[in-house]
């Protein structure tokens, strides 16, 4: 025991440049590590501000293993507080999402709150004359987080009191986020068509690392994006008959590796990547029509073609949340252990743009990121296989080579061939960085 | 590999009844009128098929407009402006079958079985006019993979048509009872 805790040496010795160390997935004290420093000193996704659209509305998730709720104050923006009675702990809410009225009441006692924390009422309040109560931790209500940042719906929040700003954390990565919301007529985002929610019996780092894992799809999902282009191309459909949504979406996952090669990915400090630098698997999807038309009235010709032609795959913002701005998804990680973590796939309504549009994003959802989904189960297969696989001895380490440059050891920063593994060793060099007491204090 | 059926292929039993005969073309043909137990002789062989891995059966119990069609939230309406667990046409439903003929489906080089433990469908309509006969089967799905097994229950419902001589379905809608829940992969058909 004690491997890693108290122990910040051993700990940063199992990154390196062109490989980590097989316990970075395995080993429960690192999980708890994880959840302790890096999932604190950075920026955590926790939710869309459509979701709590009236005061009072709010969504109860976790950041971490921490619970947590975004509730939507009577001034208009939103707050993230701990999901947790000042008194004895209680959980308060336990929906998902609904609306608290204009308090928080905990189930057990009785204790109540505002919005933002502070105590409103407690019953019987003369037990705690000549008490401590109101100078302990209990007396300050319910915990707020007070680094918190909506950026364009998005909320984030990092539990740390000292680390880096929101900007500096994420720079420009956040063009991803813009894009996405740009591509609104309307310039916004609404969740819409549900969540699906996936429970995957492996490490968190293994789907994040895959996102822009470009050297995957023609191997993994050669089953299912192949068999849809055999079953499609036994239909002896005219060469420019229009394809089903579902063909059309499913057929580039089978793409060869020239084509993600050329892709491209982007690298940005801190562990956050998109690749289609240059094109991706969405370039190709049929135009919508009365789509194209809004987004020239809202925005003019020339802008409306710079914000559609930049057709970007997956984006990392590490460590939680991913995104494809394209079709409007996003899918978050929440770890539940070293091998357990909930995919959250998220789908957005383009406000001002046509219903076919979420309707294409929620295929989309269903198509590859469901519990059902014939791509999802060999990508979980594949990221399962590693965490067995690991249990090995013999080779400790995960390499990471691929196209592995010594000059990245100064700034990772840039854009490089789609078929690097340089997105991986991005994320792992932040995550040694995140994984000490607070980091970057002073950003 | 069985070279896939074309899906487009006409297929005698698509034909409608009466085709040639002026309108209504839809007279009901009270002679071929199904009774109550060959609609739930139907729900229980088209679970059987699927336990016994017969799929290239079971796909063609499904008329060629016909949707498999799991919910994701409970009372949520047709139509595709909610994400499904399934929303499969025939197209799908032939991509999937397809695939898991395939070496290459890793997820299934240890394959999953399954088992439906159905209770007996009750028949909720037998509208000869409409040709549309609908059964309600609440039911346990078990779909194991080795060490793995997962259970969930739930309420199928079967509308089905008659097409020719033959019953099809034209929609299998799969209420499951935790619809909600993060649910780890499920592979074959509940
Ligand atoms: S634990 Fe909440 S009021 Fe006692
Ligand atoms: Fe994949």
């Amino acid at each position: 025991m004690g491997e890693y805790i108290d122990n910040p040496g051993a700990v940063q010795s199992l990154v390196r440049p062109d490989a980590v160390h097989r316990d970075l997935y395995i080993d429960d004290e690192l999980f708890a590590l994880e959840m302790r420093h890096l999932w604190r000193n950075t920026w955590i996704y926790v939710g869309h501000d459509s979701q709590v659209p009236k005061a009072g509305d709010y969504f109860t998730t976790q950041i971490g293993l921490e619970p947590v709720i975004l509730v939507r104050d009577p001034d208009g923006g939103v707050n993230v507080l701990m999901n947790r009675c000042a008194h004895k702990g209680t959980r308060l809410l336990s929906a998902q999402s609904g609306n608290c009225g204009s308090a928080i009441r905990c189930p057990y006692h009785g204790w109540t709150y505002h919005l933002n924390g502070a105590i409103r009422a407690i019953p019987v309040r003369q037990g705690y004359e000549g008490t401590a109560v109101m100078e302990s931790d209990a007396g300050r209500g319910v915990v707020r987080l007070r680094h918190v940042e909506n950026y364009r719906g998005f909320v984030f929040a990092r539990l740390a009191d000292e680390g880096m700003g929101f900007r500096d954390y994420f720079g420009d990565s956040l063009t991803s986020i813009d894009n996405m919301v740009d591509r609104a007529p309307a310039g916004r985002l609404e969740v819409a068509g549900g969540v699906l929610r996936y429970l995957h019996n492996c490490n968190w780092k293994m789907f994040v690392e895959n996102l822009n894992d470009a050297m995957h799809p023609m191997i993994a999902h050669e089953s299912s994006a192949g068999t849809a282009k055999a079953v499609w191309e036994s239909l002896n459909m005219p060469e420019d008959a229009p394809k089903p949504m579902v063909v059309e979406q499913l057929l580039p996952f089978v793409s060869n590796y020239r084509f993600f090669d050329n892709m491209g990915v982007k690298i940005y400090d801190n562990g956050h990547s998109y690749s289609g630098v240059n094109f991706s698997i969405h370039s190709k999807y049929s135009s919508i029509g009365p789509y194209e038309q809004a987004m020239i009235d809202a925005y003019g010709e020339e802008r409306a073609q710079a914000i559609l032609g930049e057709v970007r795959h997956n984006t990392v913002y590490y460590p939680s949340l991913t995104i494809k701005g394209a079709i409007q998804s996003i899918r978050v990680a929440r770890p539940l252990a070293a091998d357990k973590t909930v995919l959250e796939s998220w789908t957005f309504r383009l406000v001002g743009a046509p219903e076919e549009l979420l309707q294409r994003t929620l295929t989309y959802s269903r198509l590859i990121n469901a519990p059902t989904s014939i791509v999802g189960h060999d990508d979980l297969h594949c990221y399962r296989s590693i965490q067995e696989g690991l249990a090995a001895s013999g080779n400790d380490w995960v390499s990471l080579h691929r196209d592995y440059d010594s000059a990245e050891e100064g700034a990772i920063a840039g854009t490089y061939n789609g078929l690097s593994e340089v997105s991986m060793r991005g994320q792992f060099r932040a995550w040694r960085k995140f994984m000490v007491p607070d980091a970057g204090a002073g950003g | 590999m069985n070279s896939p059926k074309s899906i487009n292929a006409p297929d005698p039993t698509n034909a409608p009844r009466l085709r040639n005969l002026p309108e209504p073309m839809s007279a009901p043909d009270l002679m071929n009128a199904p009774t109550p137990e060959e609609l739930v002789q139907f729900v229980y062989n088209e679970a059987r098929l699927i336990d016994e891995k017969r799929l290239d059966d079971w796909y063609e119990l499904f008329a060629p407009d016909a949707l498999y069609w799991m919910p994701l939230t409970r009372g949520q309406p047709e139509g595709e402006g909610h994400t499904s667990l399934f929303y499969e046409d025939k197209l799908l439903l032939k991509v999937r079958i397809e695939r898991l003929k395939r070496p290459q489906s890793y997820s299934q080089n240890q394959p999953s079985f399954c088992q439906h433990v159905l209770q007996r469908p009750e028949v909720l309509s037998l509208d000869i006019e409409a040709n549309e006969f609908i059964l309600r089967t609440p039911f346990l799905y078990a779909e194991s993979r080795l060490d793995d097994q997962l259970v969930l229950a739930g309420v199928a419902r079967h509308h089905l048509t008659r097409i020719g001589e033959h019953l099809r379905i034209k929609l299998k809608k799969i209420e499951l009872l935790n619809c909600d829940a993060a649910l780890p992969s499920i592979q074959l058909f509940p």
